[in-house]
């Protein structure tokens, strides 16, 4: 106990307190208290049973590890030199349509996502309700995975650009549409105030008040989610869905590995272009 | 009433190069939709199929609910290691790529490393250590890292050259060696940020990990493209439940965290 220890409030030379009191009272400054404390510690205390468990736990075939490099070699052998010579024919269309889908997605992406974020904002739709339904759209489309919505188009539409943009346009809908009602939430009062008492429609209320404030954002908003999406749509092929995915499929199911370097090289360029141009557009508009 | 601007001014118009640049936008978009083949036909059999679809995935199958919780448990350890291990390797790479501590010469080689991490997709990334290591966990857990240290990795740097120099001044003036300004100037600064985005990217390794099992690197992603080609859609809507109740306790997580370790 802390009695024991002679502490300099309570030693000889301390000065007198204003109030006398007991050694057990002294007080140890403590920078979070109890409850963050056990809250933080059981934090840790999960992350590592978690990280043990899984490691001790998972079914790994340790045969597979010593041969990786002799694969890997292999691999390296049979992409090299890059099938350059493939890429008028069998990839330029796929990279096209990638880059199309992209686009499409990210328009109907914010179609959808701008009306259920106003929907979500509580400053915008003061009822409860609609705000908990519009939170609900935006958790449970982003909550499913861009391949599973495109497994879901494939089989509704058929294989093709089609499901592909359905599927990245339906999951983009839960990003865009909450930091879309994020921005909404954090627009200042005046101005909509002003417009209230002007005696202002719904409308116009959203086109004079809103819209002016969040117009930054949305943009920046839109940028992003199209160069999620690009890289989105490189993938969806290897479910059917359009784009150089389908192409990567192909070569990888024919074993032709100088083809599937060749679209790793393609997907490579685009994304890197795809952020330069995302990086300017942002730098001017911003 | 006379106005002070000259009547062929329109004071909220658009410049020309913004005009020039929004039509460029609406034809290449209208073009883009052309080119999908999408026309009414094709949207009333995809309705009849959609409907179809739909009744066949009711009500979800969970009888095979061993083999679900069997995929899901790996997927939940692949997550994890994958984030531990990314956020292990992220840490030096994020303070090595940071332009306000390093020489150039340092920063951009691994600002290279992390930018080419970050541009493929896990599922690509995926293809190609199935192919290295053999199907399963072994190469999700090696994706999702790859992944993982593309995505913190940028985040720590940009966290790290966001700090106050002042401190670190500071720290140097007192004769410090290296190590000890990173963990008395840089750490104290950038911990808090750390763990909202390690949070972060478990929660985004969690989501990714229901999926690479698609091109066979484990997890509960393999069982849902099986079950998908089979057509038992009953157990396709099952499994999809489970994945999305998993999303959502992890984001619930997430958050929880992030909250537990706000200043």
């Amino acid at each position: 106990m802390s009695a024991a220890v002679p502490s300099p409030h309570t030693g000889p030379g301390a000065p007198p307190p204003t109030r006398p009191r007991s050694a057990d009272e002294v007080r140890v400054w403590q920078r979070f208290t109890l409850a963050e404390r056990l809250a933080r510690f059981s934090i840790y205390f999960t992350i590592v049973f978690a990280v043990a468990w899984a490691v001790q736990s998972v079914e790994i075939i340790v045969e597979f590890i010593w041969d990786a490099h002799v694969q890997i070699a292999d691999m390296g052998r049979r992409m090299w030199p890059i099938a350059w010579g493939h890429y008028p024919k069998g990839v330029h269309e796929a990279l096209i349509e990638t880059l199309n889908i992209a686009a499409v997605s990210t328009l109907l992406g914010v179609l959808m996502a701008v009306p259920v974020g106003f929907l979500a904002a509580h400053n915008a739709t003061p009822y409860r309700f609609v705000n908990y339904c519009a939170k609900f759209i935006l958790v449970s489309t982003r909550s499913v995975n861009t391949l599973l919505w495109a497994l879901f188009f494939v089989a509704v539409f058929g294989p093709g650009a089609l499901a592909g943009t359905l599927a990245i346009a339906f999951h983009s809908i839960g990003f865009i549409g909450k930091l879309f009602s994020e921005a909404v939430e954090d627009t200042h009062r005046g101005s909509i105030e002003a417009l209230t008492a002007a005696g202002a429609s719904k409308l116009a209320l959203i086109q004079y008040g809103y819209w002016p404030q969040v117009k930054p954002t949305f943009w920046a908003i839109a940028l992003f989610r199209w160069d999620i999406n690009v890289r989105e749509s490189a993938v969806l092929g290897l479910v059917g869905a359009g784009g150089l995915g389908m192409a990567l499929d192909t070569a990888i199911n024919l074993f032709q590995w100088d083809r599937v370097a060749l679209i790793l090289a393609v997907i490579f360029a685009v994304v890197i272009i795809a952020e330069v141009v995302v990086t300017e557009v942002r730098k001017r508009i911003i | 009433m006379t106005s002070i601007v000259p009547a062929h001014i329109k004071p909220f118009q658009a410049s020309p190069l913004a005009r020039a640049g929004w039509l460029v936008l609406i034809v290449y978009l209208a073009w883009a939709m052309s080119s999908l083949d999408f026309n009414y036909a094709r949207f009333i059999t995809g309705l009849d199929n959609g409907a179809k679809f739909i009744s066949r995935m009711f009500p979800p199958d969970f009888a095979r609910w061993e083999l679900l919780v069997k995929g899901l448990t790996e997927s939940l350890q692949m997550a994890f290691i994958a984030s531990f291990l990314g956020v292990l390797i992220s840490l030096p790479l994020g303070l090595l790529a940071a332009r306000n501590l390093m020489p150039a010469v340092v920063s951009w080689p691994v600002r290279i490393i992390v930018i080419a991490c970050r541009s493929f997709h896990p599922v690509i990334v995926a293809i190609i250590c199935v192919k290295a290591v053999g199907f399963g966990a072994l190469a999700g857990i090696i994706a999702l890292t790859v992944a993982s240290v593309g995505f913190v990795g940028k985040l720590f740097t940009e966290a790290i050259e966001e700090i106050s120099m002042k401190q670190i001044e500071a720290v140097r003036a007192t004769g410090a060696s290296f190590m000890n300004v990173v963990i008395f100037g840089v750490v104290p600064q950038v911990m808090f940020r750390f763990i909202g985005f390690s949070a972060y990217e478990t929660d985004a390794n969690l989501r990714n990990s229901t999926m690479v099992g698609i091109v066979g690197a484990g997890g509960i992603g393999g069982t849902l493209f099986a079950a998908f080609q089979r057509f038992d859609y009953d157990y396709v809507f099952a499994i999809v439940l489970a994945i999305i109740a998993l999303i959502m306790v992890g984001e619930v997580l997430q958050l929880w965290v992030k909250k537990v370790f706000k200043q």
